[in-house]
């Protein structure tokens, strides 16, 4: 059953130097608390996974978290590059990233494999790109196979099993029931695919009243559940947020150089406050 | 000095391109203006579809982001991200998707991963692929929207995120992709379309003003220009009227 903790017992409990750590949140709930709470434990050599690594994984990868990058999207989306990022890819600063990328069907679908308890799963894609013959650390995670019924060309993708997910939802109730809804992206894949699964939530109800489209997860399928209301920031949860988008503008210049981000991270993560 | 920009110009290219009734996979920026206008004029029944998973998105302004609230609260449907690649997109039911392009060459394939011959040691890191592999692969036509410039559009792109042509004619058969590949490339200055027979990209029509040459010189090949090369005909006062409505709608971004 899900214990419901403190944000930082359910990090600490969970997030080891090393991990394989995934953070998902496609545009909405994204769980920005948590990715504060992993830099603020000065965690190390993660390899983190995320299809679209935006402003959260900026925020990790400048802050010295990560060894390893697995994505198919690494933009701040709406607004231009993310700096920590290419820094990181281009100049090796704070420290080198291996990077392995993907396409969005092809890491939806190595999620959906982890799910799944299969060791691959297949989609039309990838024949012909650079990512199946000249990118390296992808192509040990995509091979061409042939349909045994068919004789079509089709690519399998390896399946993803985090050591840790990590996901933000509207609700839980005290039980450790989860509920989100909107705009729900490969979360529930994410968590069933993980071996620890931590979920940050807005709000803990005595009782949760179904929503039109919503995903439930049991409280057995899910570790911890922590409260963190407006955990998701810049991102939205619908119902209770909107999105910050001057933030993700701002975001473009803190990022930019080296000395405006760090004052950033003493700021308003080692610092402390409890705001993005 | 027309009464429009390059940008307008462009959005309202592709949003004729787009007929009523089709379903489109947006991006955000220029396809996302183009698709919502085209709705807002010509084509009320279009159907948008997102990546993020929203299915007949209805916005009444233009979301800054792939999952603005507004696309979620207006949609007919919301799926999940391996839902709307699996099963919207993969099949083949989606009749057009918009892609943009860092390079592009001349049979249509296109790069969003790196700049520079070494992927292991890229001069420009950019973004990657996010949907674009499959956008390419599986819509049934795509529409590309790209600024042009030499370094842009260039003999062969440093890497294939997402293939056009290929090699040429028969590649997209060869490799099992099932859409018909990119059909327009609408640029700052006109519209480029395959050779039914070469896949080369030709200069098939240019905007009020531009000359055939000057397109040639902002581009990395020896482009060739069709025989009966169209003008495109300038934007009306009512289509600019829609998409600068739409346009004033829009959150705050770059």
């Amino acid at each position: 059953m899900a214990a419901i903790v403190s944000l930082s017992e359910a990090i600490s409990a969970t997030v080891h130097d090393g991990d394989t750590l995934a953070m998902e949140g496609f545009t909405h709930l994204i769980p920005s608390a948590a990715a504060r709470e992993v830099i603020r434990q000065r965690r190390r050599d993660l390899t983190l996974v995320r299809m679209t690594p935006d402003v959260i994984y900026d925020q990790m990868i400048g802050a010295g978290c990560a060894r390893k990058l697995v994505f198919s999207w690494g933009g701040n989306p709406g607004v231009g590059s993310l700096h920590r990022f290419r820094d990181a890819v281009e100049h090796s600063w704070p420290r080198p990233l291996q990077i392995e990328e993907h396409s969005h069907a092809g890491m939806a679908n190595r999620y959906v494999a982890g799910a799944s308890g299969l060791p691959f799963a297949v989609l039309r894609g990838y024949n012909g790109t650079g990512l199946s013959d000249r990118a390296p650390s992808t192509r040990a995670n995509i091979a061409e196979i042939v349909c045994p019924f068919t004789g079509e060309r089709l690519a399998a993708v390896a399946a993803l099993r985090p050591d840790v997910t990590v996901i933000h939802a509207q609700q839980a109730d005290r039980a450790g029931n989860v509920q989100y809804w909107g705009i729900t992206g490969v979360q529930k894949e994410a968590v069933l695919a993980a071996a620890r699964s931590v979920v940050t939530v807005e709000e803990i109800v005595d009782k949760l009243e179904p929503r039109p489209g919503a995903v439930l997860l049991p409280a057995w399928a899910v570790g911890y559940v922590a409260l963190a209301p407006g955990g998701a920031h810049p991102s939205y949860a619908l119902g209770y947020s909107i999105r910050d988008n001057d933030f993700y503008v701002a975001w473009d210049a803190i990022s930019r150089d080296r000395e405006t981000f760090e004052r950033w991270l003493n700021n308003h993560v080692y610092g402390g406050v409890a705001e993005a | 000095m027309n009464g429009y920009s390059a940008d307008e110009i462009m959005t309202v290219t592709a949003a004729r391109a787009l007929r009523n009734g089709m379903t489109c996979f947006v991006g955000i920026d220029l396809p996302s203006a183009a698709a919502n206008l085209a709705r807002a004029t010509h084509a009320p029944n279009l159907v948008l579809i997102y990546e993020s998973g929203t299915i007949g998105a209805k916005p009444g302004s233009l979301p800054l982001s792939i999952g603005d609230a507004i696309l979620a609260e207006t949609a007919d449907a919301v799926v999940s991200v391996p839902e709307i690649f699996n099963y919207w997109l993969q099949p083949g039911r989606i009749d057009v998707g918009f892609l943009g392009a860092a390079q592009i060459d001349k049979f249509a394939n296109i790069n969003t991963t790196v700049i520079g011959a070494d992927y292991a040691e890229p001069k420009v890191r950019l973004p990657g692929a996010g949907g674009a592999p499959e956008i390419a692969a599986c819509c049934r036509e795509v529409i590309v929207i790209a600024r042009q410039s030499r370094r842009k559009f260039v003999e062969r792109v440093d890497f294939i995120t997402s293939v056009g042509f290929g090699d040429g004619p028969g590649s997209r058969e060869y490799l099992g992709l099932t859409g018909a590949g990119p059909q327009r490339v609408i640029t700052d200055l006109g519209v480029l379309q395959p050779d039914p027979e070469s896949c080369e990209l030709v200069l098939t029509a240019v905007y009020p003003g531009v000359s055939s040459a000057e397109v040639g010189e902002r581009t990395g090949w020896d482009l060739r220009v069709a025989a009966d090369l169209r003008e495109v005909a300038p934007p009306s006062q009512a289509e600019l009227a829609v998409l600068r409505d739409l346009l004033a709608t829009m959150p705050a971004g770059e």
